[in-house]
C-alpha cells in the first residue's frame, strides 16, 4: 500500500545510511518534515471529538473549515477557507455563507455545502467533549438539522439568540469547526455513529495532507494533496514522531535525524543555543498556569486570604530560572493577543504584606493540600510556592499525581488548592471569560465541571451577568473594554491568582521556514513549510 | 497404557487416564485459574482505581451530559461481577475490547506491541546466554582467581544498577556523543513500514524479506537497549551458572573422571556443565520471562513501542480494556514459561516431585 | 569489651570449641563460625561496610548533611561539582544536593526495612501453612501465590499505587504485595522436605499441636534461606522504589527520594549530568552493598553453596 516514491526514497536513503559501523549521521529528506513531539494525548481523530493538542495539530492540516487563520498573518484573524464569503441577517442571529467553487476533498468527491452542513450537524448531534463549542449557541440535536441548512451553494446558520459575529465565526476556526466528507463518512458509517468509530483512525477532510497512519504513541505521517485549492505544500510528507523525553529530542535534532523539536525544556533550549544549523523559534501561545483556591474552604473563601496568596509567589524567581524561556508572567484570564486582553500585572512576590492580610484575616497555621499532575515545571512551581507559602507560615502539602487522579479530584470540588494550566477552547475571549468567571449555578448539584469557577465553588461575585452581557456585543471595541473591566474585577476578588502565558520554545533546523505553530489561537501549520 | 478400576465392572482401559493426559489436563486447568484469578484482580484493581477512565475519552474540559454518555457507553454502570463475566465472555470470543486511548481493538494493539518486546527481550536474553554461560562456568572452574574475583563483580554491578539511568547514560554517550547507534524508536521514519510485518518483529521480517537496509537499520536500534537489558540477563545467568557449576564440580564424580585421566576439558564441558544444563534452562526461562515484563523504563527511555510500556501508559489512564490484554499477554507467556521449566524438572530430575 | 588476654582466650576458645556445653552454647558457637566465615570473605565485608555506611547516614543525617535538604535557591541552580560550596553540586531548584542525598538514605532506609519485614513474614505465613497443611489449603494458597507471580512485577506495583494513590508508604505496600510470592515458595519447599522427617514425626508424638510445630520448628528452618533471598532481593527493591519514584508514584516532593531525584534530574542529563548521577550512584552503592552482603551470607548459611564446609 505505499507509494512507490517512499520506497524508492527509502532504497536511496537506505543506501546512505546502510553503514552501521560508521557514525549514523541521518539527514531527513527534503521534501519530508520530521517532528519530534508528544503525541500520547492524541486519543482520536474525529474532530466532532477531538479536543487534545496533538489532534488539533493532525485536524487542521487535514480537514478545512468554512473559515479559517492564514499561517503566515495569524494577526489578520480569521478569512474564508471553503466559504468564500458570508452575510448576517439584519436580526444577527443568521449566518449565510457561500460555499467555494471547485473545492474538492481528498477522495475526489466536491466539497458541498451539504458537507458543510452536514459535519457542524454531525458535531451538535454526537455531543462528544467539544460539541459544546456549538451547542452554546442553542444548537440541539433536535433542532440541529433546521438550525444549520444547506441550499444550493451556501450554508446557513441560526442561532438562539443574537451573538457577536465575530465570536460565532471565531468558534467556526476551533477544530470542531472542520469539514468532513460527508460520502465516504457514511460509507463508513456503523450503527447510526455517524462515520465516529471510522473517523477516529482515519481522515476524510479537503485540507493540505491526508492522513496515511496513525500508531498511538509512535508517529503520525501525512501525506500531501496535490490539488490543495491552496497550491500543493512543499512538504510532501510530515512525520510526527513521539519521542517522551527532551533530552532525547535534543539529541536527535542535533544529530538531524528530526527536523523540529517540539518539547524541548529550558536547559536544552539553552544548551543548543549556538549550535551550527539549529535555531530557536519562541512563540506565545494560548496556554496559562494558574492556582486557584477552593472557595468551601472556610480559611480559603476570606478576601484578606485571597488577596495574601496573590503576593505569595515568587513569579520574577520562577520566570528567570526553570522557567525561564517557556513561561511569560501574565497575570489575566485573557492570553495576550486575545481580543480583550490586558497588560496589567500588579502582583509581586511580597511575604511581608501577605503575612499582615494573613494576620487581620485572623489566620494562623494554616495547612493547605494542593493538587497538582505530574509535569516537571508543575511539581518545580510547586515546590516554589510551598517554600514561599511556608516563610508566611502556611504549610502547604503537594500532592502529584496523574492527570485523570488530579482532576477527577478537582472536578469533584475535593481540592484546597489546584495548580495547573488552562488552554483555550477556540480564539475568542469567551472562551476564558465563559469558564473562569462564570458560574450561573454554583450548587454542587449543577455539576458545571466544564466551569473553572464551580469546580472552585466561586459565584464570581456578579461577573457571571457581565461576562453574559460581553458575549452579545456586537461593538468590537466595546466588547474589549468590557473584557478590560471583567479581568480588573477578576484581579481583585477571584480566587484565582494567573501566573504565566506559555511561550514555546521550537528547535528547528536552520533550513526549516514557515512553520507557524498557531500562536494563542489555533494549532500548527504545515502547509507553508519550506526547507 | 492406564488400568482403571471401574465400579466392580473389571478392568478397563482408558486412554484419558494415561500420566501424560492427566498431566496435561492438570496443567492446562492450574494455566486456566491462574489466568482468570490475574484477570480478577486486575479488573477489581482498574475499577476499584481512583482514576477515572470516562474523563480519559472526553477530556478535562467536558460537559456533565458528554461525561454521561460516555460512562454508560463504557458499561460502567453495571455491578463489577457482571462487567467481569461480560468480559470475560467476550474473551473467550477473541474480543479483548477497544483501548480508550487508541481508539482501536486492543487485540490490534497487542499484536503491534508485543512483538517489539518479544524481539528486545529476545535478543537480551541470547546476549546474556551467548557471554553469561561462558562466563559463569570460567568463574566455577577458576574459583577463587582474579577471572572469578572480576566476573563476580561484572555480574553485581549488572544486578545494582538503576536500568533508567544506565539507558539515559548509554544513550547519552553512545547515540548523542559517539553517534554509533541510532537513536530512539525501532527504526529510521523512512524505512518504517517498508518490509511486510510477517511476525511484527523487525529484525525477522526483514530477514525474510531479504531487505538488508532496513535490518541493520533496525538492528542500529536495537542494539542499545538490547545490551543494557542483556547486561543484566548476564549478570543473572553468570551467577546462577557460576553457583550450579560450584556444586557439581565439588561433587564426587568429578573427582573419579579426574583420576580416571579424561582432559579437563571433558569434565568440565562433557560432565559438569551437562548435568546443570536443566537448571540452566529453568533459570534462562525465568530471566526472559523477567526481561519481558521488567522492560517498562527501558521502553519509556528508548521509546520503544513495546508492551510495557503500552500496560504502564494505559494503566494511569485507567484504560482497563488495554491493561488487561496487555496483562494477560505477558502473564500468559510467564505461566507458560514457568510451566515449562516445571515439566523439565519433573522429566529430568526425579527428586523433585 | 575490655578484658585481660587471659579472658578474652577463654571467650573465643568458648565459641570455637568442638563440644558445646548446652543448645545456647552450641547456637553462639555457629554464630560465630558463621561470622568468622563471612569475615574471611572481602566483598561481604564491603557490602557489609556499605550497609553500615547506610544506617550511620540515615541515623545521623542532620549532623552529616552540610545544608538543608529543602532550602530552595532558584538564584544557583544546577550548580556544578564542587561550585559554591555544594560539595556535589546542586538541583534544579538550587538545593544541595549532598544533603538530598543523606537525608534519602532515610527513606531508603524505611523502604528497606518494612519491605524486608512485611514481605518474607507474609511469605513465610502463607508457605508453612500450605506446606504443613496439606490438601485443599496448599491447593489454594499455591494457587494465589502463582497468580501473584504470574503479574509482571512493576505492573502490578504501579496498579496498586495507582489504585491507593502515590506516596511512599503505597509504594511500600505496593512493592511488599508483589514480593512475597517466592518467599512463600522457599518457605513452601522447606517445609515440605521437613515434614516428614522423624524429628517433626517425634515432636508430634510428643503432643506438640500444628501450631507449635509449625511455629517453634519448622519457622527456625526456615529462617537461614530467607535471611539470605531477603538481602539479595533488597537490591531488586531499592530499584523497584526507585523506578516508581522515577515515574512519580514513590515519595512526594519535595521528599529527596533517590529514584525521584533520578526522574527531576532527566531533563538536564546533557549539560548538567551530576544532577541524576549522583542519586543514581547512591542507589547503585546500595544495591550493590545488599548483593555482595547477601553473597556472603549465602556462602555462610547456605552450605550447599560455596564449597565452604
Amino acid at each position: 500500500m505505499k507509494p512507490i516514491r517512499n520506497i524508492m526514497a527509502g532504497v536511496v536513503m537506505g543506501f546512505a545510511a546502510s553503514m552501521v559501523a560508521m557514525p549514523v549521521v541521518a539527514e531527513t529528506p527534503a521534501n519530508m518534515l520530521v517532528i519530534a513531539n508528544r503525541i500520547d494525548d492524541i486519543t482520536t481523530l474525529d474532530p466532532a471529538e477531538s479536543f487534545e493538542f496533538a489532534g488539533s495539530d493532525v485536524s487542521r492540516n487535514v480537514y478545512g473549515k468554512l473559515v479559517n487563520f492564514d499561517p503566515l498573518d495569524l494577526g489578520a484573524g480569521y478569512g474564508p477557507d471553503l466559504a468564500e464569503s458570508w452575510t448576517v441577517s439584519d436580526d444577527g442571529k443568521t449566518i449565510t455563507f457561500t460555499m467555494r467553487d471547485g473545492v474538492k476533498f481528498h477522495s475526489g468527491n466536491p466539497v458541498r455545502a451539504e458537507d458543510a452542513a452536514w459535519s457542524l450537524q454531525r458535531a451538535v448531534i454526537l455531543n462528544k467533549t467539544p460539541s459544546f463549542i456549538l451547542t452554546q449557541f442553542g444548537f440541539t440535536a433536535e433542532n440541529a438539522m433546521d438550525m444549520i441548512k444547506a441550499e444550493g451553494n451556501t450554508v446557513s446558520i441560526t442561532t438562539d439568540k443574537r451573538y457577536a459575529t465575530s465570536f460565532v465565526l471565531n468558534c467556526l476556526t476551533s477544530t470542531i469547526g472542520g469539514i468532513v466528507d460527508k460520502e465516504v463518512a457514511m460509507a463508513n458509517e456503523a450503527d447510526g455513529d455517524m462515520g465516529n468509530i471510522w473517523l477516529k483512525t482515519n481522515t476524510a477532510g479537503s485540507g493540505a495532507y491526508s492522513l496515511v497512519n496513525w500508531k498511538p504513541n509512535e508517529s503520525v505521517t501525512l501525506q500531501s494533496n496535490p490539488d490543495f485549492y491552496l497550491g500543493a505544500p512543499a512538504m510532501e510528507r510530515v512525520v510526527v514522531r513521539h519521542v517522551q523525553e527532551s533530552s532525547t529530542q535534543r539529541l536527535m535534532l542535533e544529530r538531524g535525524d528530526i527536523d523540529v523539536a517540539r518539547n524541548l525544556n529550558p536547559d536544552d533550549v539553552a544548551g543548543i543555543a549556538g549550535a551550527d544549523g539549529v535555531e530557536v523559534d519562541s512563540a506565545l501561545r494560548g496556554r496559562l498556569m494558574y492556582i486557584s483556591l477552593n472557595q468551601k474552604h472556610p480559611e480559603l473563601s476570606k478576601p484578606k486570604v485571597i488577596e495574601a496568596v496573590k503576593y505569595l509567589v515568587d513569579y520574577e524567581g520562577m520566570q528567570n530560572s526553570f522557567l525561564k524561556g517557556q513561561y511569560v508572567i501574565h497575570q489575566n484570564f485573557l492570553p495576550a493577543t486575545y481580543l480583550g486582553a490586558v497588560e496589567e500585572n500588579p502582583f509581586t512576590l511580597n511575604i511581608e504584606k501577605a503575612k499582615a492580610l494573613l494576620a487581620e484575616a485572623g489566620v494562623e497555621g494554616l495547612e493547605i493540600e494542593v493538587g497538582v499532575r505530574e509535569a516537571q515545571e508543575r511539581i518545580e512551581i510547586a515546590q516554589s510556592l510551598q517554600n514561599t507559602f511556608g516563610q508566611a507560615g502556611i504549610k502547604l502539602n503537594i500532592t502529584v499525581g496523574t492527570a485523570k487522579q488530579i482532576l477527577g479530584r478537582y472536578r469533584a470540588r475535593e481540592l484546597d488548592m489546584y495548580m495547573g494550566a488552562w488552554g483555550p477552547d477556540y480564539p475568542d475571549p469567551h472562551t476564558n471569560a465563559g469558564t473562569f468567571a462564570y458560574n450561573p449555578d454554583n450548587s454542587d448539584e449543577a455539576g458545571a465541571t466544564g466551569l473553572l469557577a464551580w469546580r472552585n465553588a466561586w459565584d464570581t461575585g456578579g461577573l457571571t451577568a457581565k461576562v453574559a452581557a460581553a458575549v452579545e456585543e456586537g461593538d468590537r471595541d466595546v466588547r474589549s473594554k468590557m473584557y478590560a473591566d471583567i479581568q480588573s474585577e477578576f484581579r481583585d476578588i477571584a480566587p484565582f491568582a494567573i501566573l504565566y502565558q506559555k511561550i514555546e520554545q521550537t528547535g528547528r533546523a536552520a533550513s526549516v521556514a514557515n512553520l507557524d505553530l498557531g500562536g494563542a489561537i489555533t494549532a500548527v501549520s504545515y502547509w507553508k513549510v519550506t526547507k | 497404557m492406564a488400568v482403571v478400576e471401574n465400579n466392580g465392572k473389571g478392568r478397563r482401559w482408558s486412554p484419558l487416564s494415561s500420566p501424560a493426559v492427566i498431566l496435561t489436563f492438570k496443567t492446562l486447568g492450574s494455566i486456566i485459574v491462574t489466568m482468570l484469578g490475574l484477570a480478577f484482580i486486575t479488573f477489581v484493581i482498574g475499577r476499584v482505581m481512583p482514576i477515572d477512565p470516562v474523563l480519559s475519552i472526553v477530556g478535562e474540559q467536558a460537559s456533565k451530559s458528554t461525561y454521561d454518555d460516555a460512562y454508560a457507553a463504557l458499561g460502567l454502570d453495571k455491578p463489577i461481577i457482571v462487567q467481569f463475566f461480560i468480559y470475560i465472555w467476550d474473551v473467550m470470543h477473541g474480543d479483548f475490547g477497544t483501548s480508550l486511548l487508541t481508539a482501536r481493538p486492543v487485540v490490534d494493539d497487542l499484536i503491534r506491541r508485543f512483538p517489539a518486546t518479544l524481539e528486545l527481550a529476545t535478543l537480551g536474553t541470547i546476549m546474556g546466554v551467548t557471554l553469561g554461560v561462558p562466563l559463569g562456568v570460567l568463574a566455577a572452574v577458576n574459583k577463587g582467581s582474579w577471572f572469578d574475583q572480576i566476573a563476580r563483580v561484572v555480574a553485581l554491578v549488572g544486578y545494582s544498577m538503576p536500568i533508567f539511568w544506565l539507558g539515559l547514560m548509554g544513550l547519552l554517550v553512545f547515540y548523542g556523543i559517539l553517534g554509533w547507534v541510532g537513536g530512539p524508536g525501532r527504526v529510521d521514519i523512512f524505512y518504517a513500514d517498508i518490509v511486510p510485518s510477517v511476525t511484527g518483529m523487525i529484525l525477522l521480517d526483514s530477514m525474510l524479506d531479504g531487505n538488508w537496509d532496513v535490518f541493520w537499520n533496525a538492528m542500529s536500534h536495537i542494539i542499545l537497549p538490547a545490551t543494557i537489558l542483556g547486561y543484566y540477563s548476564l549478570a543473572y545467568i553468570s551467577r546462577m551458572t557460576r553457583s550450579f557449576m560450584l556444586e557439581q564440580m565439588s561433587a564426587e564424580y568429578i573427582t573419579t573422571a579426574r583420576v580416571k585421566g579424561l582432559p579437563e576439558r571433558t569434565v568440565i564441558w562433557g560432565h559438569a556443565f551437562k548435568n546443570i544444563l536443566v537448571q540452566l534452562i529453568t533459570v534462562i526461562a525465568l530471566s526472559y520471562a523477567n526481561l519481558l515484563e521488567g522492560s517498562v523504563l527501558t521502553e519509556i527511555i528508548f521509546s520503544w513501542p513495546g508492551i510495557g510500556s503500552y500496560i504502564t501508559t494505559a494503566l494511569l489512564s485507567a484504560d482497563m480494556n488495554a491493561v488487561l490484554g496487555g496483562t494477560i499477554v505477558v502473564g500468559l507467556v510467564f505461566v507458560l514459561l514457568n510451566i515449562f521449566s516445571d515439566l523439565l524438572y519433573r522429566v529430568f530430575d526425579p527428586r523433585a516431585k | 569489651m575490655m578484658e585481660t588476654n587471659m579472658q578474652k582466650q577463654t571467650l573465643r576458645d568458648w565459641l570455637l570449641t568442638d563440644t558445646p556445653t548446652s543448645r545456647r552454647h552450641a547456637r553462639y558457637a555457629a554464630a560465630y563460625s558463621g561470622w568468622l566465615t563471612l569475615k574471611s570473605n572481602t566483598m561481604a565485608m564491603v557490602g557489609l561496610g556499605i550497609l553500615l555506611l547506610l544506617l550511620f547516614m540515615a541515623a545521623f543525617a542532620p549532623l552529616l548533611a552540610p545544608m538543608d535538604p529543602f532550602v530552595q535557591n532558584l538564584g544557583g541552580r544546577l550548580q556544578p561539582i564542587g561550585a559554591d560550596g555544594h560539595i556535589l553540586g546542586t538541583d534544579s531548584l538550587g538545593r544541595d544536593l549532598l544533603s538530598r542525598v543523606i537525608y534519602g538514605s532515610r527513606i531508603t532506609l524505611y523502604i528497606v526495612t518494612l519491605v524486608a519485614l512485611i514481605a518474607p513474614i507474609v511469605g513465610l505465613l502463607v508457605g508453612t501453612v500450605a506446606g504443613y497443611t496439606g490438601g485443599i489449603v496448599d491447593a489454594v494458597l499455591m494457587r494465589i501465590t502463582d497468580i501473584f507471580l504470574a503479574f509482571p512485577r512493576l505492573v502490578l506495583a504501579l496498579a496498586f499505587v495507582a489504585a491507593l494513590g502515590a506516596g511512599i508508604e503505597n509504594a511500600v505496600l505496593a512493592i511488599s504485595l508483589t514480593a512475597w510470592p517466592p518467599y512463600a515458595r522457599i518457605a513452601r519447599a522447606e517445609t515440605l522436605t521437613i515434614r516428614n522427617s522423624d524429628y517433626i514425626a517425634a515432636v508430634k508424638l510428643q503432643g506438640a499441636g500444628a501450631m507449635r510445630i509449625i511455629t517453634k520448628h519448622i519457622w527456625p528452618l526456615c529462617i537461614s534461606s530467607l535471611i539470605v533471598r531477603v538481602t539479595l532481593d533488597m537490591a531488586g527493591v531499592i530499584l523497584a522504589a526507585a523506578g516508581l519514584g522515577f515515574l512519580g508514584l514513590g515519595a512526594q516532593p519535595p521528599s529527596p527520594e533517590w529514584g525521584a531525584m533520578i526522574s527531576e534530574g532527566r531533563k538536564f542529563i546533557l549539560d548538567h549530568w551530576w544532577v541524576a548521577t549522583v542519586p543514581g550512584l547512591a542507589i547503585f552503592t546500595v544495591s550493590l552493598g545488599f548483593n555482595l552482603l547477601g553473597d556472603g551470607l549465602r556462602d555462610v548459611l547456605d552450605p550447599k553453596e560455596g564449597g565452604h564446609s
